[in-house]
């Protein structure tokens, strides 16, 4: 089988998950366990080969603790708006699908700002064009063409927030250059 | 679990009563969205997003009623697990059902998605019609 | 109070469950039905959460994650299964 190297390194983020949901699932992070979970880990992550996720090789803890709570806030105002437009609209909503063009071309990047767009107020991917990575997102309740802009601009925005987090140094460069410009 | 009640046990418990109403609340606001919303992709939305809130409210609410640290952990992978599948399986419905013509059109605001399919559809049926044509004369 | 929670909590699930059967019964498509069951799945694994808080033990806990993850592949794969029998049948 023609399998590629992946460094310890690259591995790393894989292995600090597997071990640490092996604690949660023990309900144990005694050393002794833990450690038995990382022979665990690094023996599924040999056995088990899964192509390696290509990460930007950065994360910025100190963009992702405010994200993680915005994002938060973002999912509960998601739901009451849910619960909003199925009480007071209810049949005559109106929807829009919008073709939105990321910047970044990677495919975690992509994953990642579909999964948030998912769970953020009034967006749910349809389709991805991973070519052009091009996101077509089903906006609820979309009315006008206001409507339209601000859920291209929220698209954009959520990318924008993932970049700082954990893109690559050139994508935050060009990120950086266009909020400049 | 402590045979005296303290200020805070009472605290707690009336938040994680809180929690699990309104987390409740959220399974009926996703049954409501299911039946008043008129097409299957504002159906999606009703039942993606108060799922993921209503789940994170239970736990929450598990944790705070078991009033130990360790369970803190196993109920964050559980929750992070349906973060991780719920807009996956959201996203393969709807494009199931956008494919499948799903749709109401007259509901539609702007579509920008459709002009792309058929462009799509319009290639696949023209290579098809030549691999067809290079099949006849054999 | 954790009686009077119960009760609203059950009342309310109940609803939520009866609206998610509705649509399972008329939903017009196959897919607004795989959507509503994964809708009733959730609102059991609310209810197990709910059984979990107010008795506080965590027997339910792995019957929740194995939960989500069966809702999961099962609407993924019937959505797969749906796209791909309608559109293109030569391709797999």
């Amino acid at each position: 089988m023609n399998r590629r190297r992946i460094s310890i390194r690259q591995e790393l983020p894989l292995l600090v998950w597997l071990v640490f949901v092996w604690g949660a699932l023990w309900q144990d992070f005694s050393p002794g366990n833990l450690l038995f979970g990382a022979l665990i880990a690094v023996v599924v992550a040999r056995l088990f080969y899964l192509p390696p996720v290509e990460l930007g090789g950065r994360f910025s803890i100190v963009r992702a603790v405010p994200f993680a709570i915005v994002f938060l806030g973002k999912v509960v105002a998601a739901s009451f708006q849910v619960l909003f437009l199925a009480l007071a609209r209810g049949p005559k909503v109106t929807n829009a699908v919008v073709a939105v063009q990321l910047r970044s071309h990677s495919d975690l990047m992509v994953t990642a700002t579909g999964h948030v767009l998912s769970l953020i107020p009034g967006s749910l991917v349809v389709e991805v064009d991973r070519s052009t990575s091009t996101l077509y997102v089903h906006g609820l309740n979309v009315r006008s063409g206001e409507d339209i802009a601000n859920l291209r601009k929220e698209v954009r925005d959520a990318e924008a927030a993932l970049i700082r987090i954990m893109g690559t140094r050139e994508e935050l460069a060009a990120l950086k250059e266009e909020v400049g410009a | 679990m402590n045979p005296e009640p303290s200020a805070v046990d009472t605290i707690v418990d009336a938040v994680s009563a809180v929690f699990m109403v309104v987390g409740a609340l959220m399974s009926l606001g996703a049954a409501i969205g299911l039946l008043r919303f008129p097409d299957l992709m504002s159906r999606m939305h009703a039942a993606t997003k108060p799922q993921v809130l209503g789940l994170f409210l239970l736990l929450a609410s598990v944790g705070l009623q078991l009033r130990t640290w360790w369970v803190w952990p196993v109920l964050f992978v559980a929750w992070i697990f349906q973060v991780l599948t719920v807009p996956v399986s959201a996203h393969m419905v709807g494009r199931a059902g956008y494919r499948t013509k799903h749709l109401h059109k007259e509901l539609l605001t702007t579509d920008e998605l459709e002009a792309v399919v058929l462009k799509a559809a319009d290639k696949k049926a023209a290579a098809k019609r030549a691999a067809d044509e290079d099949d006849g004369p054999a | 109070m954790m009686e009077i929670v119960l009760t609203i909590t059950a009342v309310i699930l109940s609803l939520a469950a009866a609206g998610a059967i509705v649509r399972i019964a008329i939903g017009p498509s196959l897919l607004d039905r795989v959507l509503a069951s994964d809708v009733l799945l959730a609102i059991i694994g609310a209810a197990l959460c709910i059984d979990m808080a107010v008795n506080r033990h965590l027997n339910n806990l792995m019957l929740l994650v194995a939960l989500s993850i069966i809702g999961f592949i099962g609407s993924v794969t019937v959505a797969r299964f749906v796209a791909d029998r309608r559109e293109q049948p030569n391709e797999s």
